[in-house]
């Protein structure tokens, strides 16, 4: 699971869960592959994504560092910026773990590298 | 950007996946032809520039020919979905094999809300859904809903020739736009044994289907 997707994801699904956002990650096994990098498609992602969740996320599987805490302004022409953000938003892959919904505590496996984000029909709301 | 890919060397590489291991008759698994892929890939992005640095989901991937061949035909970032993990194991070897590392997966039920957190976040969501039978009858129009949400241009979808007057009358109702954009003959596999007394040759249309504003 690459934050990209992380930074999208809701346990909104789970009955008398409000908005189950952001999971927790709990990682046992990070990887780094090697991704094209291309600003443009980035500097097109970069607004719809909760920026703070990203940060939060990255440093709670020590993959943090140097990322400004906030989307600067002109990030678009900042290459020193999208290329961290590159990073960690389609590079860094959290591969074994699980993922914590913050109301309800149901937890959701990360194995081989994919969240299992199945309910049961009892869960759902 | 990338010069486009050709339509030959594209089939190629979608000839190199695996299939469904064991497919699953309840879930509908059967995968897209390589040639309906290719063609149908080729054309979202040579006449709707759809793929190439786009955003783009792969509604119930199975082992991946959409969205590993969005990849490769471009697309910024992939994700991909399926509610099976057996489906999500030979995804996974695909994506491995062809050394693609833009795509991302989750196991979920593509039917089931909320799963991501904005609506109209992806550019192009492609898929090939459940035909849908006696007992679920009408998953392929769920599907074309749920995806349309997820997406902010459009979605590229297969549907059976035979439902085209359905699919009319469902994206009127639902006050979308949509058009058959490209028209395809679907040879099912013979093991397959579900379709088996059916003719095996169907003919399949691939659907862009968009809001009004985009
Ligand atoms: C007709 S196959 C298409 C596979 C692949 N997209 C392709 O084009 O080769 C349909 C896929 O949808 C998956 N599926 C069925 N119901 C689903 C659901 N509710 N949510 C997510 N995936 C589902 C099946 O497991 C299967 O892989």
């Amino acid at each position: 699971m690459k934050l990209i997707t992380h930074n999208m994801l809701t346990s909104k699904c789970i009955k008398g869960v409000l908005t189950g956002y952001p999971l927790a990650i709990n990682a046992t096994d990070v990887k780094v592959t090697e991704v094209d990098y291309n600003p443009d498609f980035l500097s097109r992602v970069i607004p719809k994504l909760d920026w703070e969740v990203l940060w939060t996320a990255a440093n709670s599987i020590g993959h943090g560092e140097g990322l400004p805490k906030a989307v600067e302004p002109k990030f678009e022409e900042n290459e020193e910026f999208l290329k961290k953000a590159h990073k960690v938003l389609l590079e860094v892959e959290v591969e074994e773990g699980y993922l914590t919904c913050p109301e309800s505590g149901r937890q959701f496996p990360i194995s081989k590298g994919i969240p299992n984000m199945l309910l049961t029909e009892a869960e759902v709301q | 950007m990338s010069a486009v890919m050709k339509l030959k060397t594209l089939q190629g590489h979608l000839q190199e996946l695996k299939g469904f291991a064991e497919p699953k008759i309840k879930l509908e698994q059967y995968e897209t032809p390589p040639h309906i892929a290719a063609v149908a890939l080729y054309t979202i992005q040579t006449q709707f520039d759809a793929l190439d640095g786009k955003l783009v989901l792969d509604a119930g991937c199975g082992p991946g020919t959409l969205g590993l061949g969005a990849a490769i035909m471009g697309a910024g970032a992939v994700t991909a979905m399926d509610i099976d993990e057996d489906a999500l194991e030979i995804f996974q070897e695909n994506v491995n094999d062809m050394e693609i590392t833009n795509i991302d997966a989750l196991q979920c039920d593509f039917l089931s809300p909320d799963i991501f957190r904005l609506e109209n976040y992806f550019d192009t969501v492609l898929m090939n859904p459940p035909f849908g039978t006696k007992n679920n009858s009408g998953i392929d129009m769920k599907f074309l809903q749920a995806a349309l949400r997820l997406c902010s241009d459009s979605v590229y979808s297969l549907h059976k020739s035979s439902t085209r007057s359905h699919i009319q009358k469902k994206i009127k109702e639902w006050g979308v736009k949509g058009s058959v954009v490209a028209e395809l003959r679907y040879d099912l596999p013979a093991t397959y044994k579900f379709h088996k007394q059916q003719s095996r040759d169907i003919a399949v249309d691939l659907w862009r289907v968009y809001h009004p504003q985009s």
